[in-house]
């Protein structure tokens, strides 16, 4: 207990004189900033999953071709969670001169759990219950197309309905192909009077459930064993390759913000605790002269150490909060999304990830600080005792990996910039001690300054290798991910294609590419379309029973959109094999994610039913796709030779203009048996998240740069107490105040470009790697970069280098002398 | 009367290069209670060394230093540290004030270590002791080198050790505080009845001990 009062009260004294103040603003801006990262990134995550639970309608969805389980609905109940069910299928609706194909939704009042419907039913306004009996909403294509206005009589089946609503904007807008025709939504108790559900109907049920995050997994692991043929769980991830796409990278993004601040945080509290020792070594040496024993004053240091660490996270935790709260008030896309408010589970992973930084980096040296020799009291000479410097940070730096992997909350990602943290600061270290070295040897001006900066080598060399990696983080955070963002957002330019047409038959190709001639719209590519189902891989019959993953069950179930093509397709990607030449014999390319699920692998021969008829060929080459591109992909393309002959419609992608949307409904017209699908829903949710994260880097930015800074910060103040002797000792053999602040300032030059220089090689190189290895876009560092790394380096050191030294020169050189 | 400060063939040796170095060389003496003992030498002579051996704060190559009977170097590092802590105290030439203490904490700082409740009286009383009570609240770099030296004076005395070691207590001082520091010194010395260790270059400082030992090359030389 004395060891806690007396630690306490050693702690407000030396906090009184500033010696805790680098540490704990290290270990405070640590905390905060992880703090408000992770809530930050707790609440856009919960955003994007309530966003894409939205796009479902639901946390989870089961849906069958065939009526699900009373038991499932009662199993959700029991759970305490909410549950409806859906109805979905096509059907023709009929207004009074026009009849066109929709897709019905027949629903449960309660619908939508997740997500809101927007309708003008006179007004526009968040519908607040599903269509009454006798009524149905519809969609604006499906007015414009039969002519229809609210109050119209439609009939659907043997029902006649009046149509009350538009439906403005729908949750589960154009999810899959099965929904893309005009959607007509009506109350389920309407369903059975309608004379549709039939055998042989093709109904798509639905059981839609919301709740508990704990319940609806629980739900879903208690599901999974029990599906039946047919039958299927659902959740965002399972249905849009391009929302996933998105949510994970997205996930990258604020696991690196992340992970910059942890590092930033460890080197600053690695130099400032590594002062703060040295500081210290003459009051151990005190009290060990007075009888403290080698415990007592371990005791006392780690207590202190401790209480302090307790305060900085504490502090640190509130700063935290308050700061992501100022932050999503501050950006208006942020405020108006109304996140919901983040987990205790952040904070509390800031608090330990703190104090793991704190005794990673304190610890070992505190160990060393017990040991000093009581003998220092009369032989200043005596220092820490002899630790390998390795062994001192291999502790602190274990702790940085394991806080990388779990921050990064990817192992791929985590493993990346650990590897290229860890690869990097070896080779900038000798790089820098060689540099040194080999400037002092050059005959230049200041001589003096480089052959300091030659004799302190390996500290210098440290000191660079910490600069570098805080402008490295900065760096990677603002010039290397602005570049990384406007790459990603080039992926997806502002004419990406936002309408498919599918069912274009080939004696229509050539009318349809005349009437975008004649409207002005650029020629459309057609893909040749032909279904196939997937019957042997190597002679081995398929079939669902095949596999025991649900999704490959699926696959193996269902008819592939196969197509043929001479050449690679656009956005597409041959990642091994090879892509065939002009006539070829019968070949294969597979799409790779679709070949690994199905367990086909290059050189496997696969036979396709179309039709009644099968073919049988080789598989040459996989590829990789990018999902996001929303052009036309097709999980398998053949040689022209193998599907020319079979029955095909064409399919094809292409950019509509918001002035000429009115051609799309023309094209329909003049075209009947055409189905034009409405991508831009999907392109603007991909869109919004994009935006969204862009902002939220922009704002974790700002507090990686006061990470940075801290890090500058503790690098200069570490190095002041032997300027201030180096300078006193200088001034006292006849120096002028003028040499030293140009011995110093060179000196700082030096380090600053060489830092900045790294940093910029660091940043571009790991930049490179994430986009290469993690994100699948181009990089390649811009001039920019270097600019910004070598001006960046030279300005911060050089400018706080003056700031903290500025009165070191000035200093009357005796009591500088006598009071180290 | 039995000896407070025993010592019986001190060694030390050190590696210098390839090279042993001897700094002390069979050096035994004895030291009563409430004596006070100067150790005389130039530089280089090996009194400072021969004080850190005496208090313990290293280890002899060879012989063996007894503190009111106890024989240091039979403990280990904390064992020497207790005794140090039960019957020494210190003053040191470049005066070891931790600087982030005030004058009251620094001569408090002992007797919290060991617990001790009144800590706060006792310092206050020990500081005006040596006529620095108008300075408690003072941190040592607003002091004056002779004010430092009072204070580490007061932090030494107020634990009331049976043996005070100095090292070369009035080296960074000028003439005058020097002796004011040494009149300080030696009338606390009589007060409390402390056993003064003190090595010193200074002839005149040192006879102004009762008994002086005289160190060349790392022996006893008269």
């Amino acid at each position: 207990m004395n060891g806690w009062r007396l630690s306490l009260a050693m702690l407000r004294r030396d906090w009184r004189e500033g010696e805790w103040r680098v540490l704990f603003v290290s270990l405070l801006l640590a905390v905060s900033s992880i703090a408000t990262v992770g809530l930050f990134a707790d609440r856009v995550r919960l955003a994007l999953q309530q966003e894409s639970h939205a796009l479902l309608g639901a946390d989870l969805r089961i849906s069958s071709t065939r009526a699900l389980p009373q038991a499932y609905r009662m199993e959700a109940q029991r759970r305490g969670l909410q549950v409806l069910a859906t109805a979905n299928f096509p059907s023709m609706v009929s207004g009074a001169q026009q009849s066109m194909l929709s897709d019905i939704l027949a629903a449960e009042p309660g619908y939508p759990l997740r997500g809101k419907i927007t309708i003008d039913d006179g007004a526009v306004h968040v519908a607040q219950h599903i269509p009454v009996r006798g009524t149905l909403w519809a969609d604006e294509r499906l007015m414009l197309r039969l002519g229809l206005h609210r109050g119209d009589e439609v009939v659907l089946g043997k029902l006649h309905l009046r149509l009350v609503a538009q439906v403005v904007r729908d949750v589960d807008q154009s999810v899959g192909f099965a929904s893309f025709a005009p959607r007509v939504m009506i109350n389920a108790a309407d369903l059975p009077a309608s004379g549709l559900v039939q055998n042989g109907s093709r109904i798509n049920y639905r059981l839609l459930v919301a709740g508990e995050q704990k319940q609806v997994n629980a739900l879903r692991n208690w599901l999974k064993p029990k599906l039946g043929l047919g039958e299927k769980l659902e959740d965002v991830r399972d249905a849009r390759p391009e929302i996933r796409t998105a949510l994970e990278r997205a996930e990258h993004f604020l696991g690196l913000a992340a992970l910059t601040a942890v590092t930033l945080a460890g080197v600053a509290l690695a130099l400032a605790s590594r002062r703060f020792i040295l500081r210290h070594l003459d009051a151990c040496a005190v009290m060990r002269c007075m009888g403290a024993s080698q415990q007592q004053v371990l005791a006392l240091f780690l207590y202190q150490f401790l209480l302090m660490g307790l305060g900085a996270v504490l502090l640190g935790g509130v700063l935290g909060y308050a700061a992501q709260a100022l932050l999503v008030e501050s950006i208006p896309a942020m405020r108006v999304a109304e996140l919901p408010l983040p987990s205790w589970l952040p904070l509390l992973q800031a608090a330990a990830s703190g104090m793991a930084l704190l005794l990673g980096f304190a610890f070992l040296p505190l160990w060393q600080l017990k040991r000093v020799s009581p003998l220092r009291v009369i032989r200043r000479e005596l220092g820490l005792p002899q630790m390998s410097t390795g062994l001192l940070y291999a502790v602190g730096v274990a702790v940085l990996c394991g806080l990388f992997l779990w921050q990064a909350g990817s192992l791929k990602l985590g493993l990346t910039v650990l590897g290229g943290l860890a690869g990097g600061l070896l080779v900038f270290g000798l790089l820098a001690w060689l540099l040194l070295h080999a400037l002092s040897r050059l005959p230049l001006r200041n001589r003096h300054a480089f052959a300091n900066l030659a004799r302190h080598g390996r500290s210098n060399a440290m000191q660079i290798v910490a600069l570098s990696l805080g402008g490295m983080a900065l760096l990677l955070l603002t010039v290397v991910r602005a570049d990384l963002l406007q790459n990603w957002r080039e992926q997806m330019p502002p004419d990406v294609p936002n309408r498919f047409i599918v069912n274009i038959q080939p004696d229509q190709r050539a009318a349809l590419e005349k009437f975008f001639a004649q409207h002005g719209l650029a020629q459309p590519e057609l893909f040749p379309m032909v279904r196939g189902r997937l019957i042997a891989i190597n002679g081995r019959t398929v079939n669902g029973d095949s596999y025991a993953e649900p999704r490959a069950r699926q696959l193996a179930e269902r008819e592939f959109n196969l197509s043929w093509a001479d050449k690679v397709p656009t956005g597409n990607k041959v990642v091994s094999g090879a892509w065939w030449t002009h006539g070829a014999g019968p070949q294969l390319s597979v799409e790779q994610g679709i070949a690994d699920t199905l367990d086909i692998h290059l050189g496997d021969t696969l036979t396709y039913d179309v039709a009644g008829s099968q073919f049988s060929a080789r598989v040459s080459n996989l590829r990789k796709l990018e999902w996001d591109s929303m052009r036309v992909n097709f999980f398998v393309i053949a040689t022209p030779d193998l599907l020319e002959d079979f029955p095909a419609s064409y399919i094809t992608s292409f950019h509509l203009p918001a002035d000429k949307r009115a051609n799309g409904d023309a094209v329909v017209k003049k075209f009947p048996n055409l189905l034009l699908i409405d991508t831009d829903a999907v392109i603007g949710q991909v869109r919004h998240i994009m935006d969204e994260i862009a902002q939220t880097l922009s704002a974790v930015f700002l507090f990686t740069l006061l990470a940075g800074l801290a890090v500058l910060y503790a690098v200069l103040l570490s190095t002041q107490d032997e300027r201030k002797q180096h300078a006193a000792i200088l001034r006292t053999l006849g120096a002028g105040s003028g040499y030293l602040r140009r011995l110093h300032l060179t000196e700082f030059a030096v380090l600053g470009a060489l830092s900045g220089l790294f940093s910029a090689a660091g940043a571009g190189l790991l930049g490179w790697v994430l986009a290469q290895r993690v994100l699948n876009i181009p990089y390649a560092p811009g001039t920019l970069l270097w600019l910004a790394g070598l001006g960046g380096g030279l300005s911060l050191v050089m400018l706080s280098g003056w700031l903290v030294t500025r009165r070191v020169a000035q200093l009357p050189p005796l009591r500088v002398l006598q009071s180290v | 009367m039995t000896s407070i400060v025993q010592a019986e063939r001190l060694g030390k040796q050190v590696q210098s290069g390839s090279e042993p170095l001897v700094i002390l060389h069979d050096v035994s003496f004895e030291v009563a209670p409430g004596e006070s003992v100067a150790i005389l030498g130039a530089s280089g002579s090996g009194k400072s060394t021969l004080l850190g051996l005496l208090a313990g704060l290293d280890v002899p190559t060879s012989g063996t230093v007894r503190l009111d009977g106890s024989d240091l170097f039979a403990f280990d590092e904390d064992g020497r540290a207790r005794v140090r802590g039960k019957l020494a105290g210190f003053v040191f030439q470049s005066f070891q004030l931790l600087p982030a203490l005030s004058a009251l904490e620094n001569v408090m700082l002992p007797l919290e270590l060991q617990g001790v409740a009144d800590a706060r009286e006792r310092a206050t009383r020990a500081l005006q002791q040596v006529g620095m009570a108008h300075r408690l609240a003072h941190l040592p770099k607003h002091l004056s080198g002779g004010e430092q030296q009072r204070v580490a004076i007061a932090r030494a005395f107020v634990m009331q050790p049976k043996i005070l070691f100095a090292d070369e207590p009035t080296g960074n001082l000028d003439a005058a505080t020097g002796a004011q520091v040494i009149d300080l010194l030696l009338e606390l010395n009589r007060a409390q009845g402390t056993t003064l260790l003190l090595v010193t270059h200074d002839e005149a400082l040192a006879r102004r001990c009762a008994k002086q030992l005289h160190l060349a090359a790392g022996q006893v030389s008269a």
